[in-house]
């Protein structure tokens, strides 16, 4: 009983922390129809750029730090990568996002020098606590908390202000939009913020679980993540949110039985089955080719 | 003759190498309602596009009351009072008919009481749906939402392309009644489209365009008798 409540406590938090990365691949492919291959790379660097500037600051300074830099990051990546081929086919904005991805993780590789860099300590979220028993950290019970809160303030955001309402009208329609006298790509800026914001947060509790940081340390949970939009249905948060949670809940249920080998083939059987037999996911909208 | 509000000059309009629009000039004179007549594929669209900043022209100038606008981006043409309501209608379809409306507002930071209030009256079927989604409505409402949408950015120039396109011959009548009323309110209004007898009857001023260039003008009334025009575009 323990054993499972403490499996499904972690299931949930690694869970929410797929989900923080999810909004950003979501939200972008809502945007743009962009599958954003760097994001799960955006999220290794907050990882990395935390461990650096911890050596060298309070970690109350280097926290706020790391995601601005992060958010940074992301718009930057936008306004340099993507923003110049907003007119150009699809397929190539897909391969400037690959290349995006191998720049990065190769920064990283320079900036770490191939060595596994150890993650700070974090205070307060890192102490152990026992929840029915199960011993296991606070960061375990702060994220899914956490997750929750900045999804409701996410979904109020794009329901209820002004530049939520332009990211609804943008995702589907450029060319109305524009004529509302709507900047797109301030709001196509806005979104990669968010994303980023989101991805930076999630790398502070997901990496606290992980004693170091590595270049490929975005690629896995970043893929998950991706999986976890799919399923959901991609363009849809909240479909994101639930296939995070699911998939971060199995994946750490199998982990605890003898089939622990099978815990990431899972999550991409889970993306082949989606896509085959339903390739619009729980949530998500037909499948519809914006003008 | 007052200066006209919107006055195009030699304007040219390029797709690869497709020449839409091949070197046209006219005027819209303020207050009036100005209608380009065409058939399918000769330029109109790209016409108003360009004017609306979604297109920049190869050559040629747009000015409006004497300020040159040419290949400004749509949200700075939106904010100097020229708003387009596009082919098709293009309303937002997840959003309710009131958020459609507020999103016409998009550029305005003022109250837009007295503008719903305005819109509503214009089209009092929009503020009986007002809480329904924009895309459950029908072609005819659907239509009176993106002119609704239009004039929350208070337009001084209001241009429409195709309005009667796929509406059944009562509600384009409404429509057509609709445009005439808000002209009366102030609004220049610059008209494209091919059911070229409605407009022409409406219409101060109509310019005809054949395959990127403009080959006759006149009132609407000389333009509805004109025999050439009777056989290619009234089917007379
Ligand atoms: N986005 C586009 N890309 C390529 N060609 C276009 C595009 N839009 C219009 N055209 C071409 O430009 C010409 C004029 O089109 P358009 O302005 O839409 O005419 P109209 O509105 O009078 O029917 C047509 O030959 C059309 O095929
Ligand atoms: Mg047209």
């Amino acid at each position: 009983m323990q054993f499972f409540v403490s499996q499904i406590l972690s299931g949930i938090s690694l869970g929410g922390q797929y989900a923080l990365i999810a909004i950003g691949y979501t939200m972008v492919y809502g945007i743009l129809r962009l599958i954003n291959f760097a994001h799960g790379d955006v999220f290794m660097c907050a990882g990395v750029m935390m461990v650096f500037m911890s050596a060298s600051m309070p970690i109350y300074a280097s926290i706020p730090l790391m995601l601005v830099l992060t958010v940074l990051l992301g718009f930057v990546i936008e306004r340099a990568a993507y923003k110049p081929l907003r007119t150009a086919p699809r397929m190539s904005v897909m391969i400037s996002a690959i290349g995006v991805s191998y720049l990065l993780q190769n920064l990283a590789l320079y900036a770490t020098g191939g060595q596994p860099q150890t993650y700070p300590t974090l205070p307060f979220i890192s102490n152990s606590v026992t929840i029915l028993g199960a011993p296991t950290h606070w960061v375990t019970v702060i994220t899914p908390v956490l997750v929750v809160l900045l999804v409701l303030a996410l979904q109020w955001l794009i329901n209820h202000t002004k530049i939520g309402m332009a990211m609804r009208a943008v995702a589907k329609d450029f060319e109305t939009s524009q004529l509302m006298g709507i900047k797109i790509n301030r709001v196509i800026s806005v979104t990669f913020i968010i994303g980023s914001f989101l991805a930076a947060v999630g790398s502070l509790l997901y990496f606290t679980n992980y004693p170091t940081v590595v270049p490929l340390s975005g690629a896995m949970p970043g893929l998950k993540a991706f999986v976890a939009a799919v399923f959901g249905g991609i363009g849809s948060i909240p479909g994101a949110v639930i296939g995070a949670f699911i998939i971060g809940i199995v994946e750490t249920l199998i982990k605890g039985t003898s089939y622990t080998v099978f815990s990431d083939a899972f999550t991409f059987a889970l993306l082949i089955i989606i896509l085959v037999v339903k390739p619009t996911g729980l949530f998500g909208e037909r499948a519809t080719d914006k003008v | 003759m007052r200066e006209p509000i919107l006055k195009i000059s030699d304007l040219k309009v390029n797709y690869g190498g497709i020449e839409a629009v091949k070197g046209i000039s006219f005027d819209v004179p303020e207050g009036e309602i100005v209608t380009l007549i065409g058939s399918n594929g000769a330029g109109k669209s790209s016409t108003l596009r360009t004017i609306a900043g979604l297109v920049k022209p190869v050559s040629g100038s747009v000015a409006l009351q004497g300020e040159d606008i040419t290949g400004k981006d749509p949200d700075a043409i939106v904010a100097r009072g020229v708003t387009l309501v596009p082919e098709g209608r293009r309303i937002f379809p997840d959003m309710t008919v009131l958020e459609n409306l507020k999103i016409g507002a998009y550029l305005r930071k003022d109250d837009l009481t007295d503008d719903l209030d305005w819109v509503f009256s214009l089209f009092p079927r929009l503020k009986e749906r007002s809480w329904q989604a924009g895309g459950t409505l029908s072609g005819g409402e659907q239509q009176m939402l993106a002119v609704g949408r239009a004039l929350m950015s208070r337009p001084r120039l209001l241009m429409m392309d195709e309005p009667s396109l796929g509406l059944a011959p009562l509600v384009v009548r409404d429509i057509f009644s609709i445009i005439q009323e808000i002209n009366k309110q102030g609004v220049t209004i610059l008209l494209i489209e091919q059911n070229a007898n409605m407009a022409l009857k409406i219409a101060d001023i109509g310019y005809v365009l054949e395959t990127g260039r403009l080959i006759l003008s006149g009132t609407g009334a000389e333009l509805l008798v004109n025999e050439d025009i009777k056989k290619a575009y009234l089917g007379a």
